[in-house]
């Protein structure tokens, strides 16, 4: 395996120097993440545009879904998990230990790479994450599940069956449930982390569809394996190995001309 | 080859004789049990012995003294140890999950769990009858509360260990407070199994008599203060059974068959509602 080249933070492309700060949705700096003793990130830089795809790649165990993880506070659950560094949402630290957790989660949206539909109906599946942030009357709670079941597609395949459990859908429906569930509490970033690996070819192609329309609205970073799918759907294309950010650059620029040795041959599928 | 195979042949033969004899041995056990207590029981099932009081010797009687006293003291049980045992298997499961002191309940649970249940009728009559100075149904039902807790709280860790991860994640990254991670979300998902042991724990303390002889003792009479000695079905059994009495005999047989069919069918529906987990 080699290692010869250093690794070399690119940021994000050159933009006129005053709308930068403010078309980055969340700027990481220096961000080095611990399990317990290991060091999993080792001083991760990079800028999220806003309403732009960003996606990760890299080999497994990369730090790719760690810096996800990171972007939401994820690891919080969880013992012995720390972050160092900053990750500033709209400027704001949110590794700061006051941080309102569950705000800045419903601010920042997640997707599984399983599907985890709610053990509950489909309409409450989306209903339960509202009612819990907004006071909303029944016809407008009707009104926000529909929206939010037609922004994912599902709502043809599921309007006739509300009540059914969510537990009920095909894989790829539950995923799409999901997606849907976390767009209708109207988050500012979308993480996707592998959304589509436990899915068939049509409904990878469906989600794919809908990342393409969500990101009008919404900063979204998926993290995925699947080489093709990161040059499909998105904007900016992260390489990560070993917990280092090896290289970042525009979508088009890392899969034509990458400028790292090590990243021409993870996408050319020489190792990883 | 052919040497190998018929070896591997007939260590499978033998394996299969084996599990299919034990588990023979012990489903015929089960149904001369069963068949005894029909056989018994059901000649001494008489409107009487629903209506009437425990008789004296050479009397005719009934057991509705013993039926009320098991079914209030059981409810009482339950009422008491249920909440108790939820919320520490709630503990174990979701927010002490990383915590020492889980390691520390969990064992002490463990024993509780173990523990004859004389035992603990034995320290609640210590603790509660001595200082009464009588026998008293609550004391009873605090013994079977203690044995309701052990049960239930092992139930609901389990069954709460049983949701996978990514759903409590997936719930938090919604922004969802810990409180509905866990109440809303957690419990939605293992609420069949958590019920089910709901069931088990009620089938368990339904049919307990050691707790009770140190605790409620017994009453012949009707009360439905439960404050004073209070009838159980399984200390009334335990008494009648071991009398040279003919009728009392016959009424702890019809006793013991009303308990089995009690339990069983709790026991079938705790089976029932926790398969509708498969069936979704």
């Amino acid at each position: 395996m080699t290692h010869d080249a250093e690794p070399v933070t690119t940021a994000a492309p050159p933009r006129p120097a005053a709308d930068q700060d403010r078309a980055n949705k969340i700027a990481v700096r220096d961000l080095k993440f611990f399990y317990g003793d290991t060091l999993a990130l080792k001083g991760v830089s990079l800028n999220l545009e806003a309403n732009k795809v960003t996606a990760f790649i890299g080999p497994s165990g990369c730090g790719k879904s760690t810096l996800l993880r990171v972007l939401n506070r994820m690891y919080d659950l969880y013992p012995r998990q720390r972050a160092e560094g900053q990750v500033l949402l709209d400027g704001e630290n949110i590794l700061d230990p006051k941080t309102d957790l569950n705000l800045l989660r419903a601010r920042i949206g997640m997707v599984f790479q399983k599907p985890t539909p709610f053990p509950m109906s489909i309409y409450d599946n989306i209903a339960f994450g509202i009612k819990l942030y907004e006071k909303v009357s029944k016809s407008e709670l009707d009104g926000r599940v529909e929206t939010a079941l037609k922004g994912s597609a599902l709502w043809p395949e599921v309007k006739d069956k509300l009540g059914a459990s969510g537990l009920s859908l095909s894989g790829g429906q539950q995923q799409r449930l999901c997606i849907a569930r976390t767009v209708a509490l109207k988050p500012d970033v979308i993480l996707l982390d592998e959304p589509c690996s436990a899915l068939d070819p049509i409904s990878t192609a469906r989600v794919e569809e809908l990342i393409d329309e969500l990101k009008g609205q919404y900063t979204i970073a998926i993290v995925t394996h699947n080489m093709q799918q990161a040059a499909r759907c998105s904007d900016y294309t992260a390489f990560m190995y070993l917990g280092e950010l090896v290289e970042f650059a525009d979508t088009h620029h890392i899969f034509t001309s990458p400028t790292q040795k090590q990243t021409q041959q993870y996408i050319t599928g020489r190792f990883g | 080859m052919a040497v190998y195979s018929r070896k591997r042949r007939i260590e499978n033969g033998v394996f299969l004789a084996l599990s299919f004899g034990a588990a023979a041995l012990g489903l015929v056990a089960l149904v001369f049990i069963l068949a005894a207590l029909l056989w018994n029981g059901v000649a001494g099932l008489k409107p009487s012995v629903f209506t009437q009081m425990t008789p004296p010797p050479g009397s005719a009687g009934g057991l509705l003294n013993a039926i009320y006293g098991s079914v209030v003291m059981t409810v009482l049980g339950l009422a008491i140890g249920a909440p108790v045992g939820l919320l520490a298997g709630t503990y174990m499961a979701e927010h002490g999950r990383y915590a020492k002191l889980t390691v520390v309940v969990r064992f002490l649970n463990d024993i509780l769990l173990s523990a004859p249940s004389i035992i603990i009728g034995l320290f609640v009559y210590e603790v509660v009858v001595t200082r009464l100075g009588h026998f008293s149904g609550y004391a009873g039902a605090l013994a079977l509360a203690m044995l309701v807790i052990p049960v239930v709280a092992r139930t609901t860790e389990d069954m709460l260990l049983l949701v996978p991860n990514t759903l409590r994640e997936a719930a938090s990254a919604m922004g969802l407070p810990r409180s509905h991670v866990v109440w809303k979300v957690a419990y939605a998902a293992a609420r069949p199994g958590i019920v089910t042991g709901l069931l088990l724990a009620f089938a368990r303390i339904s049919g307990e008599t050691a707790p009770l002889l140190f605790t409620a003792l017994n009453n012949q009479f009707w009360t439905t203060d439960i404050s004073g000695p209070t009838a159980s079905l399984p200390t009334v059994i335990f008494q009648f059974a071991l009398s040279p009495y003919k009728d009392w005999q016959q009424l702890a047989w019809t006793g013991a068959l009303i308990i089995t069919a009690t339990v069983l069918l709790l026991s079938i529906a705790a089976r029932s509602l926790g398969s509708t987990r498969t069936a979704k």
